[in-house]
Formats: structure tokens, C-alpha cells, sequence
């Protein structure tokens, strides 16, 4: 039986490609600006209680671009709308790096679409201390090895980015990188309101980090805490940028934990 | 056929080593960079083109790159309104504006026209989308770059020849107010040119607008097939492309003799010469080429643009390590300076040498523009100036006598787009490729 099946959601006039897979209670699951990387071992844990949906972001190559999204809350805005649109709210999420900022920015526009947020190494919020890694100006196998802290010791990073980079591939990751520019080239994968604008939401949030990020530092991390009152941190030891594959045992627990019924 | 003169102005006093070690001109620290040296090099290369000027030459080209010692012309509209006042006949060409990387098209048609109207009507305008590092430099979204130089050169038009005020709300650019007081001198604006290193979209847009395309030193057998497909698109649209569409810029260096000339010429290569001006991630930015062109790039993996290829791209990063094999690279480099010379992509000899393959280049491309472009790295500005009284004095007469011969005009004496193509009739040969075979270029 197959572990997922792909699924297409009309939403303000954009066909809206979606990953859903598991059982159980429905989760919201963004991907990062690299693209959704394939069904993995965490997917897969999660999936034995819950349904994983996973909207393939416009411009990413399975979904159209969107010529009208220019900044990542545009990009909220159009999620927020196939929410309300497809009965889903409220709903836990789960976000990663950039689709975290994602995440985020819709708790601000509509704190009431969450029931439960799980933001993974968020962009999104300026760090006071640090700086989020300049990765478009890398080439994409550099990137992707800064996603992770060990690469040759993470067997899941291998078994999705190891070999040769196929045609399809590369074209995949500049669709990604291209529309990551298009929507977070200024400010640099952040909003300067951002903060300002969830000060006021109440929504039990984690922040899950791994102490080894390469990417996203400590103080993204320190800037989410200070603007959501009562977020939570965990981190992951050893991890970098991709707990979800790197311990993915750990980010397992630690998510399943909270978003335990 | 308009004979022109062109320097990158290039800083160098940088150890090669670094421009080794940083795989690249782009991102070569400036710590390197002495305002001593800069400041008399800034006022060479503006002697420099008055001797171009003193020694014939049509035209001075001038360009601009950024954060990089290949080219000192970072803001090239100061240089060239110096140049307005300070000669008195030559052609200031730019070649070309960076318009996405600069962001403000009102303030450009300001500058543009003021130094048309202080050379009373010597500008030749040309706009460039700017190299990818550019866009890192002026963090200018690539994921827009085409946008951006279409609207920019859409508004400048508009600025340049609509009486204002107006209002314009565009997609990347608002001006609500739009009324430069100072317009270009010549009408309805000063003439375009548009250099490339054969982006096929930008030589379509070229044919559009019947602006000539001016290849960068690109490989003749490419060339000849963007040529081709410039005057495929102007038969579309109802016009024969000829000499006057196209120009050509070429390395030429020249000595007394061939020995001194090949040696200095080395400076073509020097840390790495056109293909070291970034690094292929800084090269192609996200978004800065069209997907069509990124599907090409990524299916061809030892294909090259810009001497990157998406082998390259699929690597790393990384800076070299100090003691990485540098001998070897410069062997490489080497090599690859004498197949250049093989292929008429770089022109180095005496003048004697360099005659017969600057006009087998001519029957070839057929330009109606042609411009040389002086040495890179540590040469002495005698032996610059030697290789430019060389070519004024012992081949520019000629070459202007064999232009003729060929029929070379040039879009200045002919404007491009003239010669009207009724829809049914074939259009005849922009390029001769007979020449191409005899030098195993096909």
C-alpha cells in the first residue's frame, strides 16, 4: 500500500499540488526553500497518528509559479485562504526553515487558523545576534551540505542528495533557488513586522533547532521566543539545520511529544 | 565599418595568487586596493581614451562591473561624462548600463542625457542586464533581472522622448512625477547598442527593437549562429539584417615583435583572464537566466556559458587552499591561451601577424562595428600604448579598406532595420561561414 498519494487542491484560481499520507488528525506540513525532499523516516513516524498534508509551494516546479506572490506573507495569505477553503482550520503545523517563516506569518494574519505551531530552524525574523546563511549565493551542492552538520554520517541526506545530480534534479533545486529569490531576496528571508505582529498571538509553539545550524542561527530561535509568549525550544544536539533527518528518532519525540492529543 | 577602442581598466596591482586562491576576480578582497594607484590609474585610463582619440580611433567603449579588480569602471557614467568634455569627436560608447543592478531608470536617463548633451551628441547608449555577480554586489533580485531591464529600458525611452510631467506606476519602478529636465541632445534619443556573451533571448529582443547586437569575444562558430538567428527573427518582423545589426569586440593585443607581443599578451590569461571573473555560483544567480535556458544548461553537463557549465555549478563553493597546485592552473591557463589564439577568439602578434586573422574574422562576422580590446593584467601602459599606436597606424587603414570591400556599414551610417523584407522572400547571409571550416570551426 502506498505510503502517500499526491493530490491536487484548487485554491484562488492556482492548482495546488499537495504530498498527503499517514492517518489520523490532519497536520500541516511546510516545506523548506530547497523543496519538498520525499517521503523520509520522520514522515513516516508521524504518520502512524496523523494525516501529513504537505502543499507543494507555487513555483517549485509540480505547482505553478504565481505571478502575484512577491514576499512570503503573499505566499501566507494564499495558504491561509486553502485552509479556510478546504475545512482544514484549525489545524496543527509543522514548518521548516523558510515554509516555518510561512507558518509564522499566517499565525500572524490569523491566530486562530493554528491550533498547534512546530516551527524547525524558522527563518522569518532578523537574528539579533548571527545572520541567516547567505545560501543563494552558494552553489546548490554547497547549500545543501551546510543543511546538515554531518552529511557524511546522515544516511538520509545521502540517500536524497548523494550521486550524481541529475538533470531533473538540478533543474528542481534552481526552480526552488529562483522562487526563494523571487519572494526572499528583501529583506533577506525575514520581515521586519513579523515579529511585531505575532507579539500578540497566543498559540502554543515549539521551536525546534538543532545546536549544530549551520543555516539558521541561535538567534532566529532567540527572536521567535521573545515575540511569541510561552514558545518552547527544543533542541536537538548534534543536529544542524535538518534535525528531521539527521535524528530524526529525536525530532520525532520531541514533536510527537508536543503535539500529543 | 566603425572602428573602436575599448579597455576593462583593469586594476593590476592584485597578487594573481589571490585571484587564484578566491578561484576568481569577483570577491578579491579590497584590501588589496591602493588609492594611490587607483587614483593614477583612474587618471590613465582617461588618457588612455584621449589617445585613442589622438590616434583614430571612431569610438571609446567603455563598460562597468563591480567589487572586482578585472574592471576598475564601476560607475562607467562618470568616466564617460569626463570623456564628453575632454574629447572632441570620438563615439563614447557604453557598453553597457547594468540597468537591473542599478534601480533607478529616471536617474539614469538624467545621467545619460547630461553627458550627451556635454559631448553635443556623442553618446551611444547601451544596456546590459549586468554580469551575475552584479547582482550579488547591488543585490539586485536575479529572479528579476529580465523584468527589471525591460521595464528600465521601456521607462528611459518613455523619460527620453515624453513630454512630461507624467505619472508612471510599473510593476518594479514608480515615478509619479516624471519630467527630466535635461534631454538627450541627439533625436529622438542617442543610438543603442547592446552587448552579449549570445544569451539567445537577448539577441531576439535585440532584432525586436533593431538595436545591434554587439558579441562580447564570443567563439566565432556560436556567434555566426546567434547571427543567423538575429536575422532569422528580423525576417519575422519584416526587415534584412546587415553588417549595421552587428558589432564585434575582440582581445588584440600587438607588440614589435611577435616574442614580446606573446608574452605580454599572457596578460589575456592573467589569474584565470574572462573565464575567472566569478565563480560559477556568483556567474548564474537564481533566477537570472530563463528556465529555457536553465533546461539547456542543466542537460548538457560539460556545456558551456561563460565558461560555466552545470558540472561546475553542481560543485562546491569553496575558496581554494594556498597550497593548491597554482602552477598547474597557470599551465592550464596556458594551453587554453593558445587555443584562444587558434580559434580567433584572442587576436596577439605584430601587426604583420595579426592583419590576416583580424580579416578573416571580418569576412566571417561581417560586422559593421569592430572594437579592440586592450590587454588585462600587470602590463605597463607603454606597451598598452604601443599595441594601440600599432593598430592605428599599421592596421586600421587597411582594415578600413578591406571594410569597404566587404560592405561593412555601420549602424551609425545605416540605420538598422532600413532595408524592409517582404514576407515570402528569403533573406540573404548575415555571415560567410566558408572561412569557419578552414579553421576547423565548424
Amino acid at each position: 500500500m502506498a505510503l502517500w498519494n499526491e493530490e491536487t487542491v484548487r485554491v484562488g484560481g492556482v492548482d495546488v499540488t499537495a504530498i498527503k499520507g499517514g492517518s489520523g488528525e490532519p497536520v500541516l506540513v511546510l516545506h523548506d526553500e530547497l523543496g519538498y525532499p520525499g517521503w523520509m523516516t520522520w514522515n513516516q513516524r508521524l504518520a502512524e497518528q496523523r494525516t501529513l498534508f504537505v502543499p507543494l509551494q507555487p513555483g517549485f516546479g509540480r505547482t505553478p509559479r504565481v505571478e502575484w506572490l512577491r514576499n512570503y506573507r503573499d505566499l501566507a495569505g494564499l495558504y491561509v485562504r486553502m485552509l479556510h477553503e478546504l475545512r482544514l482550520e484549525p489545524i496543527d503545523v509543522i514548518g521548516f526553515s523558510a515554509g516555518a517563516f510561512v507558518a509564522a506569518e499566517m499565525a500572524a494574519s490569523d491566530p486562530h487558523i493554528f491550533k498547534r505551531m512546530v516551527l524547525v530552524g524558522p527563518m522569518g525574523i532578523k537574528p539579533e545576534e548571527g545572520e541567516i546563511l547567505d545560501f543563494l549565493s552558494l552553489t546548490v551542492r554547497s547549500h545543501l551540505r551546510a543543511t546538515v552538520a554531518d552529511p557524511e554520517n546522515t544516511p538520509e541526506f545521502g540517500a536524497i542528495y548523494g550521486g550524481e545530480m541529475t538533470p531533473a534534479q538540478f533543474e528542481a533545486f534552481e526552480d526552488a533557488r529562483t522562487e526563494t529569490a523571487r519572494l526572499g531576496w528583501e529583506p533577506f528571508m525575514h520581515n521586519p513586522s513579523l515579529p511585531h505582529l505575532l507579539n500578540g498571538v497566543r498559540l502554543p509553539t515549539l521551536i525546534v533547532w538543532g545546536d549544530r545550524d549551520g543555516v539558521v542561527p541561535r538567534g532566529c530561535v532567540d527572536g521567535y521566543r521573545a515575540a511569541i509568549e510561552g514558545a518552547r525550544v527544543a533542541e536537538i544536539k548534534g543536529a544542524g539545520h535538518r534535525p528531521e533527518i539527521e535524528d530524526s528518532a529525536a525530532f520525532a519525540r520531541v514533536v510527537k511529544d508536543f503535539l500529543k492529543p | 565599418m566603425l572602428i573602436g577602442y575599448f579597455t576593462e581598466r583593469p586594476y593590476r596591482w592584485v597578487p594573481e595568487n589571490e585571484v587564484f586562491r578566491n578561484r576568481a576576480f569577483y570577491g578579491v578582497s579590497n584590501r588589496f586596493f591602493d588609492p594611490e594607484k587607483g587614483a593614477e590609474d583612474y587618471n590613465y585610463f582617461l588618457d588612455e581614451n584621449c589617445y585613442a582619440e589622438e590616434l583614430g580611433f571612431d569610438a571609446v567603449a567603455l563598460n562597468e562591473h563591480h567589487g572586482t579588480p578585472f574592471c576598475m569602471g564601476s560607475v562607467m557614467n562618470v568616466e564617460a561624462a569626463i570623456l564628453a568634455r575632454i574629447t572632441k569627436k570620438v563615439r563614447i560608447v557604453l557598453v553597457g548600463n547594468p540597468l537591473p543592478v542599478i534601480k533607478h531608470p529616471l536617474r539614469m536617463a538624467e545621467e545619460l542625457a547630461e553627458i550627451d548633451l556635454i559631448s553635443r551628441g556623442r553618446l551611444v547608449a547601451g544596456w546590459v542586464r549586468g554580469a551575475g555577480s552584479e547582482q550579488f554586489f547591488n543585490h539586485a533580485n536575479p529572479a528579476f533581472n529580465r523584468e527589471l531591464f525591460n521595464e528600465a529600458h521601456d521607462f528611459i525611452i518613455q523619460a527620453w522622448t515624453r513630454p512630461g510631467p507624467w505619472r508612471y506606476e510599473g510593476k518594479h519602478f514608480s515615478y509619479l512625477q516624471v519630467n527630466p529636465w535635461a534631454l538627450p541632445y541627439q533625436k529622438p534619443y542617442p543610438p543603442m547598442w547592446i552587448p552579449g556573451v549570445l544569451s539567445p533571448e537577448t539577441v531576439k529582443w535585440c532584432a525586436e527593437h533593431r538595436y545591434p547586437y554587439l558579441g562580447l569575444g564570443t567563439a566565432l562558430g556560436p556567434t555566426c549562429d546567434l547571427w543567423d538567428y538575429y536575422a532569422d527573427e528580423a525576417r519575422k518582423l519584416g526587415y534584412q539584417a546587415g553588417p549595421e545589426n552587428f558589432g564585434y569586440l575582440i582581445p588584440v593585443f600587438l607588440a614589435e615583435t611577435e616574442d614580446r607581443a606573446q608574452e605580454l599578451g599572457k596578460g589575456f590569461i592573467y589569474g584565470g583572464g574572462q573565464s575567472a571573473f566569478s565563480r560559477p555560483e556568483h556567474t548564474l544567480p537564481p533566477g537570472y537566466n530563463s528556465k529555457d535556458a536553465i533546461r539547456r544548461l542543466a542537460k548538457q553537463p560539460g556545456g558551456s556559458w561563460l565558461g560555466v557549465s552545470a558540472d561546475k555549478l553542481r560543485q562546491g563553493s569553496e575558496v581554494r587552499k594556498d597550497n593548491d597546485d597554482y602552477d598547474g592552473i597557470r599551465q592550464k591557463l596556458l594551453a587554453s591561451y593558445h587555443n584562444a589564439q587558434k580559434n580567433l577568439t584572442i587576436i596577439v602578434g605584430t601587426p604583420k601577424s595579426a592583419l590576416p586573422k583580424i580579416k578573416t574574422l571580418l569576412e566571417i562576422l561581417r560586422p559593421g562595428v569592430f572594437v579592440v580590446f586592450n590587454v588585462q593584467g600587470p602590463v605597463s601602459n607603454q606597451d598598452r600604448m604601443t599595441s594601440m599606436r600599432l593598430f592605428a597606424q599599421e592596421l586600421m587603414p587597411a582594415l578600413r579598406e578591406y571594410g569597404k570591400e566587404l560592405g561593412l556599414p555601420d549602424s551609425l551610417g545605416k540605420t538598422p532595420g532600413s532595408v524592409k523584407l517582404n514576407s515570402g522572400v528569403s533573406r540573404t547571409p548575415v555571415v560567410d561561414r566558408s572561412a569557419l571550416s578552414s579553421l576547423h570551426l565548424v
